[in-house]
């Protein structure tokens, strides 16, 4: 094989997958409206994906709280700018971490969890059993996960930045002695309500739909064998955690480029 | 685990994540202060310089926040800097009120301040404050100190 064809081959073989995905992606929305109907299956997948990763999310993001509010001080004391401790900490966290960490975080928890039950249920054929009863295994399976996936992971978000500002507000008043109302009222001059608080849902929800549907999508073309599950989850990880980094990258330039 | 429990934990997790949106929209953002839909009337003022006034910036009356900027621009006639700010309709002021750009401690944000004069009649809403006084800009400063200098020194030294 010469190194032209090689090329070609491999062109072919990226646009394929990218091909398939799409596809993919446009029949798991085509789903949607069916699933909708039956909203049980949504609820249980909600508390499979939601509030099963309550736990990870709040601890993450108090100890994030904790040592954001702790690092940044040292910083902000040299300028005599200890007061905005709450701001800093406040918008790096509603506006980048929350979404961030929290998606990585859906990724590891709860994206894997959907990849490997999928896949094994391909793997035990149930998929295929639904197919021959004429169940569309998109509209019973696949639907119900995300829309579940698409709701938890706002709400962990900005319970991840709530439970960090409230670790931050713990270690700037009760270990450093800022004063708590200049605590608060530095952060309501400086944050805005759509701006700051706004964009950051909308990125969560965005990273929601990117994790998702990787994590659906590897399980539901999974090889069926072990082997093929277990390789299925790690690319879902890696997979959602670049398209997560690579997405913050588009959405904050899109949101936050221009200065007020 | 029944599905009458499945559906109070979800109620719970949703709950939990609107009040902390709720939370923070209130508590440690500025969703009281100021929000959409809040009765205010527009003002505006022409300024030689602006200096680094910003919007969304207060505008303080005896230092007291009275309103917001809403946008900064320049008028391409006159070159000078046109700041319009929506002021809360429980204040008025009088109709030859001036406005300051002033700045917050020494090296804080900078804000318009609104000093009220004495006539009867008030601002209508959409009427440009005429009165103003500019920016403090470092370099004019500096300059003008060296000028003085200089021209002290040009003089001759008298005692």
């Amino acid at each position: 094989m010469n190194p032209l064809q090689g090329l070609g081959a491999w062109t072919l073989t990226v646009l394929r997958g990218w091909g398939h995905a799409a596809i993919f992606f446009v029949d798991l929305l085509r789903a949607l409206p069916a699933s909708l109907r039956r909203f049980g299956l949504v609820i249980t997948q909600v508390h499979a994906i939601g509030n099963r990763s309550l736990l990870i999310i709040l601890a993450s993001g108090l100890a994030v709280g904790f040592v954001l509010a702790l690092q940044m001080y040292y910083a902000l004391v040299t300028y005599g700018a200890a007061e905005s401790l709450g701001l800093i900490v406040n918008l790096s966290l509603v506006r980048e971490l929350g979404p961030v960490v929290t998606a990585l975080l859906f990724a590891g928890r709860a994206g894997t969890s959907l990849t490997a039950e999928i896949g094994l249920m391909k793997a035990g054929e149930q998929i295929a059993a639904m197919e021959l009863m004429a169940i569309d295994p998109r509209q019973r399976v696949l639907a119900p996960r995300f829309i579940g996936g698409i709701i938890s992971m706002p709400l962990l978000a900005i319970l991840f930045s709530t439970v960090g500002i409230l670790g931050a507000w713990v270690v700037a008043v009760g270990l450093i002695g800022i004063d708590a109302g200049n605590f608060w009222s530095i952060q309501q001059n400086g944050v805005d309500v759509w701006r700051d608080v706004g964009n950051g849902v909308v990125k969560s929800a965005v990273f929601g739909v990117i994790c998702t549907a990787v994590a659906l999508y590897q399980g539901y073309e999974t090889e069926a064998t072990p082997e093929g599950v277990a390789y299925a989850t790690t690319r879902t990880v890696v997979i959602s955690s670049l398209a997560v980094l690579g997405m913050d990258f588009v959405l904050t330039a899109l949101m936050f480029s221009t200065p007020r | 685990m029944s599905r009458r429990t499945t559906e109070i934990l979800v109620g719970l997790f949703v709950m939990l994540g609107l009040v902390a949106l709720v939370f923070v929209s209130l508590k440690a953002a500025n969703l009281t202060s100021f929000s959409i839909g809040s009765a205010t009337y527009p003002l505006s003022a022409r300024f030689d310089n602006i200096g680094g006034l910003k919007a969304r910036a207060p505008v303080r009356s005896a230092g007291v926040v009275v309103g917001r900027i809403t946008g900064i621009s320049l008028d391409p006639k006159s070159f000078q800097g046109v700041v319009t700010m929506e002021i809360e309709r429980g204040y008025q002021f009088p109709k030859d009120t001036s406005a300051k750009i002033l700045t917050a401690g020494l090296l804080g944000d900078q804000y318009i301040g609104l000093e009220p004069g004495g006539e009867v009649d008030n601002l209508a809403p959409g009427t440009t404050i005429t009165q103003t006084q500019s920016a403090v800009v470092l370099e004019n400063l500096i300059g003008q100190f060296l000028f003085n200098k200089a021209a002290e020194a040009g003089s001759g030294q008298k005692p």
